[in-house]
């Protein structure tokens, strides 16, 4: 869920301002088994989701549009070592077809969602004034939605289910807690001796954001970004489950959670496999996120 | 104190006028036919019907005008009606007592749960048990709470017999009880990763050496002294999870057919029901508004420190 994102929001301010020894936490990282096990999650996770027509037909029946109504809801059989869906269709090669969408979502929504923090931090936290008293009020417009509630809304009303369409209404919702922290992030850099040094000197403002500002505030939002991308596939699969997310003919775990949902009592598999690759990439991604805190971010341990 | 509740309360307005505004938006004023886009594409809608949410939503007139009629219809309890000609509010009325159960119930158990397993883990910091609750923190939230759900729902209710598996006959608590567990597992990890934190932090604090010098018990170090300074974040964090626990009961009310304003809700998305979801999902934004102003000040009221500005 997105609530992932909230506790550390306040903390992150000042941390842009430590020096990262060159190469320390990299080397410190490799050391770790929670980084390179998510990192081998998520590297794995992102060629299925590149290829999945290799993965998918590692057992022999790769097409996941391939089914037959007489094997509905068999459990596994050899070549098929997830069985078959209520259609009769490979459960496994349709698993793997599904990780492209699931995450295509997750790094879609995080892009936008990433873009528009920085953008918006910046010119609230830069420019202050009026601009930053709108944006600010703004983001608490977004902060009064519970989770969920106002993606549900908005997805209801909409007539394409596409994964751009649903991608931007996640961010559309996301976007003010990266905004938040980049903005009090940038507030914390803009008066720093160098910033002010290069204002002396005559560097214009897009200079001096994109020279000085940004490389130097980023460092709060850009480590949430892989906790982020987590946080957006458990949404998602929560409002295609719940049938306001993508819909079939799409093929993602979200999807066929939600056709299989009153079949799950009688075939235990059509719940299992789906939410356990869904379970791995979200876990796999929120550990990355909690490692890359931990090497790039000490204030927040 | 009535200063800060006057500001808090102003503060309140244009958040209240910016999600009804976009949520109104985001129904009536897109481009399309709005009585179409509520009753989804392959839905017929009976001239009839269309006739009586025309005019029900104004849809005739202006934006602003008709923004204007919806935002009076909301302040008298007005939150539309469904494609059947029912009002929202009966289906409300209806379905509140369950739902406030349900929420009831599982805020308690997150924070028992929560605060207890944080006190834990910061008392064994370090060690095993501090370790199994960070590491099942994780995995909770890794697992969609929903497969949660209908996991617990076949082992515990329909394998092992041990709850009912749908329905509200059972009465409190024995029907609340699963469904309230499975929901308290979106907010347990959170509250006890801060309750950790926080009574780390005071566990060092001299405060604690001197009663642990004076001779005090540790049972009453770890409660008077450490646990009560530690309470404030904690309320505060009980009262954020509301927007999780607020949009999990739709779907843990759908999975268990709990009949509240969850269920109502997962009941109108999956029949294309539009006007339910939109009135009822407005009336949870609202909710939520009102329960994060009562937190803002008891927030006061507990720590007189937090004054104001």
């Amino acid at each position: 869920m997105t609530s992932l994102l909230s506790a550390p929001e306040a903390a992150s301010a000042s941390s842009a301002l430590e020096p990262v020894p060159a190469n320390g936490p990299l080397r410190s990282l490799l050391r770790r088994p929670r980084f390179v096990f998510s990192a081998f999650v998520v590297v794995l996770l992102c060629a299925v989701a590149a290829g999945p027509g290799f993965f998918a037909g590692w057992f022999g029946h790769g097409d996941p549009h391939a089914c037959d109504l007489d094997h509905s809801g068999h459990g596994p059989t050899a070549g098929h070592p997830f069985g078959y869906d209520i259609q009769g269709c490979d459960l496994y090669s349709n698993v793997i077809h599904g990780t492209r969408d699931s995450l295509g979502i997750g790094l879609l929504t995080t892009a936008v969602t990433l873009v528009t923090a920085v953008v918006l931090g910046c010119l609230a936290g830069y420019f202050g004034g009026l601009l930053d008293l709108l944006i600010s009020r703004l983001m608490d417009v977004f902060f009064g939605f519970p989770v969920l509630i106002g993606m549900i809304v908005v997805l209801e009303t909409f007539s394409v289910h596409s994964v751009t369409s649903v991608s931007l209404v996640l961010a559309l919702f996301s976007w003010p807690v990266l905004t938040r922290i980049m903005r009090s992030s940038v507030l914390t850099v803009r008066d720093l001796d160098y910033v002010v040094a290069a204002r002396e000197l005559g560097a214009g403002h897009l200079r001096i954001l994109v020279r000085h500002v940004i490389p130097n505030a980023i460092a709060p939002v850009a480590v949430l970004t892989s906790m982020s991308i987590g946080g957006v596939i458990t949404a998602e699969a929560s409002l295609t489950f719940l049938g306001v997310g993508l819909r079939a003919p799409a093929v993602s775990w979200g999807v066929q959670l939600n056709t299989a949902q009153q079949y799950f009592t009688d075939h235990l598999g059509l719940l299992l496999f789906p939410s356990l690759f869904l379970s791995l990439a979200v876990l796999g991604f929120v550990l990355l996120g909690d490692c890359l805190r931990d090497a790039f971010d000490p204030r927040l341990r | 104190m009535a200063r800060f509740l006057v500001r808090r309360l102003l503060t309140m307005i244009p958040v209240v006028l910016g999600t009804t505004f976009i949520i109104y938006a985001a129904v009536y004023a897109l481009p399309g036919d709005p009585v179409q886009s509520l009753a989804g594409p392959d839905r017929a809608v009976s001239p009839a019907a269309a006739a009586a949410l025309r005019s029900h939503y104004h849809l005739d007139s202006s934006l602003l005008v008709q923004y204007g009629h919806y935002l009076s219809g909301l302040l008298h309890g007005d939150f539309g009606i469904d494609f059947g000609d029912v009002p929202v509010s009966s289906l409300i009325a209806a379905g509140w007592p369950v739902t406030v159960r349900l929420a009831l119930t599982t805020w308690v158990i997150q924070a028992v749960a929560g605060t207890g397993l944080g006190v834990l883990a910061a008392v064994r910091a370090g060690r095993f048990p501090d370790l199994a609750v960070l590491g099942g923190s994780t995995l909770i939230l890794a697992v969609p709470y929903f497969v949660t759900a209908y996991v617990a729902q076949i082992v515990f209710g329909d394998r092992l017999g041990w709850f009912p598996v749908s329905g509200v006959d059972a009465g409190w608590p024995r029907s609340y009880l699963l469904p309230a567990l499975c929901l308290a597992l979106l907010g347990v990890p959170e509250v006890a990763r801060l309750t950790r934190a926080a009574v780390l932090e005071n566990l060092g604090a001299e405060f604690v050496d001197t009663a642990v010098a004076k001779g005090a018990g540790r049972i009453r170090v770890l409660v008077r002294h450490v646990l009560r300074p530690s309470l404030i974040p904690i309320v505060s964090m009980l009262g954020l999870t509301l927007g999780t626990l607020l949009s999990g009961t739709i779907l843990i009310e759908g999975i268990f057919n709990l009949p509240g304003l969850g269920y109502q809700t997962f009941q109108g998305v999956q029949q294309h029901n539009g006007p339910v979801v939109v009135g009822i999902s407005t009336l949870l934004v609202l909710t939520f508004l009102f329960i994060n102003l009562v937190v803002d000040v008891l927030y006061v009221v507990i720590d007189p420190r937090i004054r104001l500005d």
